[in-house]
């Protein structure tokens, strides 16, 4: 399944960041941010299902918004670099130079798996808040998202009140 | 909106608690043309963040209290009783007050509520009957805007149609329509506190799915509403000024006298004062209010402050099916059935049945749960999402003078205050309700050929917030707080609008009766002012 724009912007309603009207989603600031924004591209190749195409777009698309939020954003911007540093000692590349299954390893031995979410917690439960979880409720809360599990109007999704009403076979 | 929270000078009516009786009191006398001013504990949300909150509803990094930003010091509270109270995830301080986290669900009290001694062999009576309160109960719907149909065979009578159409029912609410038509148990309508289709300048439901505790849409009503239509027409609203004690003589209140958080008090004069600060905090502040001249208490010489703490307790069960059952693509209910209701007697209390439309897991809040990710994780979304049920049930709770709200002398808020007490029992009846409520429930399920997987029954029931009979209505001084046009007893310009005026519960959700209250005091207390 193909995540679309319309994907990214209910991303952004169910992420607490509305688009602004006419400036829907922004293009990524150059800088430290890109590298922040591939960071992020290279765990969605992970943590996303392999059913879903069109991820680097839509994480680019609703990821600038985020970013732009006062405290969550440097608090992104800051975990983010701490993940590259573990991951320079422990494997020689950032993140987005190691291939999947080497990031999948690397996210398992920080202990994200295992770990809660946590806005102010240990790296694990920072990674697992501001990325890994991030990401995820950002596809989940979608309607694509919503559709791999069986659910045109996910939480979080404005989607109207027509879906509730329809059997299975729509 | 006051930026600088001094006093109103010349304020005909101070209210306190910019909930949903406050707000509706406040817009009432300030469209009357009186001077009007709300004092609340809590802070004013900006309408902007509740996307933000709505994340905090889903993640689970945050608890309940955390989407409407719950202060532990502020908020410090006891539970002593028997049954543990979970009182800040029952509430919300701020304007607009717990509309702002309900659920929206707004049925009027049946007949022989008002009559349970009389009708039922328990409790008390009311001081007044339904016929008393019926055209508050329709003006009470115009104000909030209920969405709800005319097919409730078991409901009062009504004179009119409701404000808006009903929600149509579910998918699921059809599987269960052919499981109940073979029992004969009948389903209808659900009276919502959510638009179905614009109304009163607010957007229709639009589908976020988390109403519960938080609507970014604005189509579920909540408090704000009726606060900013008394600003509009005149009034004052100072948050983040909690009430410490009302200064009073012998006869009447003189000031409520409350804190700012520049660390200042202020005395806030008035002709008329309202307390609407719900079923816990309106008895403590009456409590904090003590003198010399009423060592027990403000409006307490019955003794009853706080007394009859009542709440509805939930009975559930759930299960799965072998087949699809859409659920949580809304956060709230279409069908209910009351058929059962008016059964009730001296054993088995009043109780509805709710079909839910949010049975199981959400796949998003799942998604943020677990050792997986990538396919593996999209795997267990499926599994575990789509094929879940249940029916709930809210239970009536007597009066039970062994269940209050007092102080608890041990501990103090962020003012130095002793917290509320909320000793909370709920007796035999109510548990054999439980049990009655369970037996259905069951039955329904099994004739939808369901795996029944969970039930919330007697052991491991819980409240469903709604605080009532602490300040309790009635002729008689000794046997109650207030008279029935809600005026306490022993003071000449204290009134009191909220559940806490119950003299028994039912098992409706209270919100509607809290409105219709409020809208029959605005008239009397017209007349004083």
């Amino acid at each position: 399944m193909e995540l679309s724009r319309r994907d990214a912007l209910a991303a952004l309603s169910a992420l607490g960041t509305t688009a602004m009207a006419g400036c829907a989603a922004r293009a990524p600031q150059e800088g430290v941010d890109e590298s922040v924004v591939e960071t992020y591209v290279a765990i969605a190749a992970v943590v996303y299902p392999t059913a879903v195409s069109g991820v680097p777009s839509f994480v680019r698309s609703f990821l600038p918004a985020r970013l732009d939020r006062s405290t969550h954003g440097p608090a992104m911007r800051e975990t983010v670099t701490e993940l590259q540093t573990v991951s320079r000692e422990w494997y020689d590349e950032e993140v987005p130079a190691l291939d999947e299954s080497a990031r999948d390893q690397l996210l398992r031995e920080v202990g994200v798996d295992a770990a809660d979410e946590d806005p102010e917690g240990t790296l694990a439960e920072r990674v697992r808040f501001y990325v890994v979880n991030e990401l995820l409720l950002a596809l989940y809360s979608s309607p694509t998202g919503g559709d791999l599990v069986g659910i045109e109007n996910p939480q979080g999704h404005p989607g109207g009140t027509d879906t509730y009403q329809r059997g299975p076979s729509k | 909106m006051s930026d600088d929270r001094q006093p109103v000078a010349d304020a005909d009516l101070c209210v306190v608690g910019a909930g949903p009786a406050g707000a509706l009191v406040a817009a009432r006398l300030a469209e009357a043309g009186q001077e009007v001013v709300v004092l609340d504990a809590g802070p004013r949300f900006d309408a902007d963040d509740r996307l933000a909150r709505q994340e905090r509803a889903i993640r689970p990094a945050y608890d309940r209290p955390d989407v409407w930003e719950g202060d532990p010091k502020r908020d410090a509270h006891a539970a002593s009783g028997e049954w543990f109270y979970p009182l800040n995830h029952a509430r919300v301080k701020g304007v607009g007050g717990s509309t702002l986290h309900w659920q929206g669900m707004v049925m009027r009290l049946h007949e022989a509520d008002f009559r349970s001694a009389s009708e039922r062999g328990v409790g008390v009576d009311w001081p007044l009957d339904y016929a008393d309160l019926r055209p508050h109960y329709a003006e009470a719907e115009r104000e909030i805007g209920v969405a709800g149909g005319m097919d409730n065979p078991y409901a009062p009578p009504r004179e009119e149609p409701f404000p808006m159409a009903p929600f149509e029912p579910s998918y699921s609410d059809s599987l269960f329509a052919e499981a109940c038509a073979e029992l004969g148990i009948d389903m209808h309508s659900v009276p919502n506190a959510r638009n179905s289709e614009p109304y009163d300048d607010r957007s229709e439901c639009v589908g976020y799915g988390t109403c519960q505790p938080v609507c970014p849409s604005g189509a579920k009503y909540d408090a704000t509403v009726h606060i900013e239509r008394a600003e509009a027409a005149g009034a004052t609203v100072i948050d983040r000024a909690p009430v410490q004690h009302l200064a009073h003589d012998a006869d009447a209140i003189e000031a409520a006298v409350y804190a700012t958080p520049d660390g200042e008090r202020h005395r806030q004069p008035a002709e008329q004062f309202v307390l609407a600060c719900g079923g816990v905090e309106t008895p403590r502040l009456l409590l904090l209010s003590k003198s010399a001249q009423y060592p027990d208490g403000l409006a307490n010489s019955s003794g009853l402050v706080g007394r009859y703490f009542m709440d509805h307790l939930f009975a559930g069960t759930g299960g799965v099916l072998d087949e699809p059952t859409r659920q949580n693509h809304v956060g709230f209910l279409t069908s209910e059935s009351h058929q059962f209701y008016d059964e009730a007697d001296a054993e088995v209390g009043p109780f509805k049945l709710e079909f839910f439309n949010y049975a199981g897991p959400s796949p998003v809040e799942m998604a943020l749960s677990g050792e997986d990710w990538g396919d593996d994780l999209l795997g267990r979304l499926r599994e575990d999402y789509g094929n879940h049920v249940a029916v709930g049930a809210l239970v009536e709770q007597l009066p039970r003078e062994d269940s209050y709200v007092g102080l608890d002398r041990d501990q103090t808020d962020d003012h130095g205050n002793p917290v509320p007490d909320v000793h909370w029992n709920v007796g035999d009846r109510a548990l054999r309700t439980i049990e009655r409520a369970n037996e259905i429930q069951e039955r329904i399920l099994e004739q939808l050929g369901a795996e029944i997987t969970w039930q919330a029954g007697p052991d491991s029931t819980g409240p469903a917030y709604h605080h009532m009979g602490t300040t309790r209505m009635g002729t008689d001084p000794d046997e109650s707080v207030v008279d029935p046009r809600l005026q306490t007893h022993d003071l000449d310009n204290c009134w009191i609008v909220s559940s806490s005026v119950f003299p028994t519960g039912g098992a409706m959700n209270p919100t509607l009766t809290i409105g219709a209250l409020a809208l029959r005091a605005a008239e009397h207390l017209d007349d004083a002012l």
